[in-house]
């Protein structure tokens, strides 16, 4: 058995929606069947096989090769097994993702992340904006799993985020953890303006204090919290630099957003 | 069965199903995990009147705590699972959320969830903090030293208390210093606990009493100031019996402790005072578990 490969054969004019080509909805068709999966791309249908080299036939590994930022929805839902994509992916990537791992070799379009509820995204390149963030419209950003970034992000990291981990290896943009619900998002670069604006809980970790932080925050001083180790072992197991990064459990510590409850916290790294 | 000199009788130890917990308490170093930990297992010597009985299990590394500080492993055992958990969180309430420093987590993982964290997060007074961390639910309630960490749940496990042995020696001295080398080479063995002041008890007790309000009063048939008094179990020379109650997960462990504990004392053998060893039983009625000891013993020796 070899990973279920498709190969894009030309970069397409219009965007695509891959979320028909998952591990959960591939499971037991044959390689005929799927190259006849219909795509939406623009106002037109395009069969997979119009738009891939379609090679090997485990269906739990998904590989798409020369990939490029016009394909949306790349493991829409996915609850299982892996998606590697090798190149970069439009908007959406892992939308509603439930479990499984999805891995962007190059980078990653807006809203990669989104409605996430479960399993690991990892981005090696750069992330856009709306990183796990909701969808206008969605109650709530990403509600559990763990995002990797290994460059970085773009504007309203977690917007609404409910639960889980987004961890930034690079910087992150303007509005990091915007309106954010709970969770925690983690920061090795540095962060943009308004991070933390109208957070209502969770947790954001900077390795620097931002050169602006809102008066709505406010300076709770220095101190050794005792579940920034746990946290700090909980990503052994993960790729990346956020593996590699000794248990500290001393921070300064700023509650906010003070307009929306205050039970927010940014924690920056002191030693 | 004689080991050095020293007579096994042919009785068993009667032990009773219990649920048991097990948390790790951590702290900056290990003498405050200590001080938190002596507290939690304070007064709970016995089910009768402590509601429960625990103890501390071991010292723990910091390479073997959840936070990375030193710590202490503690295991409460009570007789339904409602005692249990309403004993852990008072116990856990007043000695550990106290202590300073310190911090609480799960010591056993599967089985049926109990409150840890769950329902003292509420001492934060709406500043607590969650933190989901690799599937569990950790509790920061702020606190005026900083934050006091505790794992929402810990898992309980079905067990076993009441395991026992008694020591019958020449004199007070002998017959404890040989309990305090059982105690001593017990305490190295994992998931279980010996809970009564040092490990040792005196007061070994039968069922009943001539007074009506009592369960049970003083086991005067091994009371060897009452030798020619009552119809005493004890030979002539006897002057001192002192008992060995065990605590522990699984009758394996129990059955590895005594086995242990019985060992060491037979170490000091006739010319140490020692002179005999038997057990507590109810005559097999009461108890799910026993614990024969000619038979815990032939399998030491082989």
């Amino acid at each position: 058995m070899s990973a279920l490969t498709f190969k894009l054969k030309t970069h397409p004019r219009q965007r695509v929606d891959l979320s028909p080509l998952t591990p959960d909805s591939l499971a037991g068709l044959k390689n005929d069947a799927i190259a006849a999966i219909e795509l939406q791309s623009g106002n037109r249908k395009l069969k997979a096989a119009e738009l891939f080299d379609i090679t090997g036939d485990d269906a739990t590994q998904i590989a798409i090769e020369n990939s490029c930022g016009k394909l949306d929805y790349i493991g829409h839902g996915i609850t299982a097994g892996s998606i590697i994509v090798r190149g970069d992916t439009g908007a959406y990537v892992a939308f509603k993702m439930r479990g499984g791992t999805v891995t962007i070799e190059g980078n990653a379009g807006a809203y990669a992340g989104c409605g996430m509820k479960s399993g690991e995204l990892r981005v090696n390149g750069n992330a856009g904006d709306f990183l796990g963030a909701a969808l206008p419209g969605f109650r709530h950003g990403m509600a559990g799993g763990t995002i990797i970034v290994g460059g970085s992000a773009g504007e309203r990291i977690g917007d609404h985020m409910r639960r889980g981990a987004i961890l930034i290896e690079g910087d992150a943009g303007d509005y990091c953890g915007s309106r954010m619900l709970a969770g925690t998002i983690a920061v090795l670069g540095k962060v943009g303006e308004h991070c933390g604006f109208g957070m209502k809980r969770g947790t954001l970790l900077l390795s620097s204090k931002p050169q602006v932080l809102s008066v709505l925050f406010g300076d709770c001083g220095t101190h050794n919290l005792n579940f920034l180790p746990l946290l700090i072992n909980s990503w052994r197991a993960l790729p990346g630099r956020f593996a590699e990064l000794q248990p500290r459990r001393r921070v300064r510590r700023y509650a906010g957003d003070n307009a929306n409850g205050g039970k927010g916290e940014i924690l920056v790294w002191s030693d | 069965m004689i080991i050095n000199g020293v007579l096994i009788d042919d009785t068993f130890a009667e032990a009773f199903g219990m649920k048991a917990t097990r948390i790790l308490i951590t702290a900056q170093n290990l003498k405050w995990a200590y001080h938190s930990a002596n507290a939690v297992t304070g007064f709970a010597t016995s089910v009768i009147a402590c509601g429960c009985e625990a103890g501390i299990e071991r010292k723990l590394a910091p390479e073997e705590t959840p936070d990375g500080r030193p710590g202490a492993s503690v295991l409460l055992f009570a007789v339904s699972t409602k005692e249990l958990s309403k004993q852990l969180e008072r116990r856990v309430g007043q000695c550990v959320l106290t202590s300073p420093t310190s911090a609480v987590f799960a010591g056993i993982s599967e089985g049926e969830k109990l409150p840890l964290g769950k329902n003292l997060r509420y001492f934060g007074d709406g500043f607590q903090i969650s933190k989901l961390i690799a599937g569990r639910r950790y509790w920061r309630v702020p606190v005026m030293d900083g934050e006091f960490l505790a794992e929402e749940t810990t898992g309980m496990a079905k067990a076993v208390g009441g395991g026992n042995f008694l020591i019958l020696g020449d004199t007070q001295e002998q017959v404890l210093t040989a309990c305090e080398a059982a105690i001593e080479a017990m305490r190295k063995l994992p998931n279980v606990i010996m809970p009564f002041p040092g490990g040792v008890v005196r007061s070994g007790s039968k069922v009943g009493s001539k007074y009506k309000a009592l369960m049970a009063s003083t086991n005067d048939a091994f009371c060897p100031t009452l030798r020619g008094a009552t119809r005493s179990e004890l030979s002539e020379g006897i002057e001192t019996v002192l008992e060995i109650v065990i605590d522990g997960l699984t009758d394996v462990d129990v059955r590895a402790a005594m086995r242990e504990g019985i060992a060491a004392v037979c170490e000091f053998g006739t010319e140490g005072g020692i002179r005999r060893i038997t057990a507590g039983n109810y005559g097999g009625k009461l108890g799910q578990f026993q614990f024969h000891l000619r038979e815990i013993m032939q399998e030491a020796a082989q």
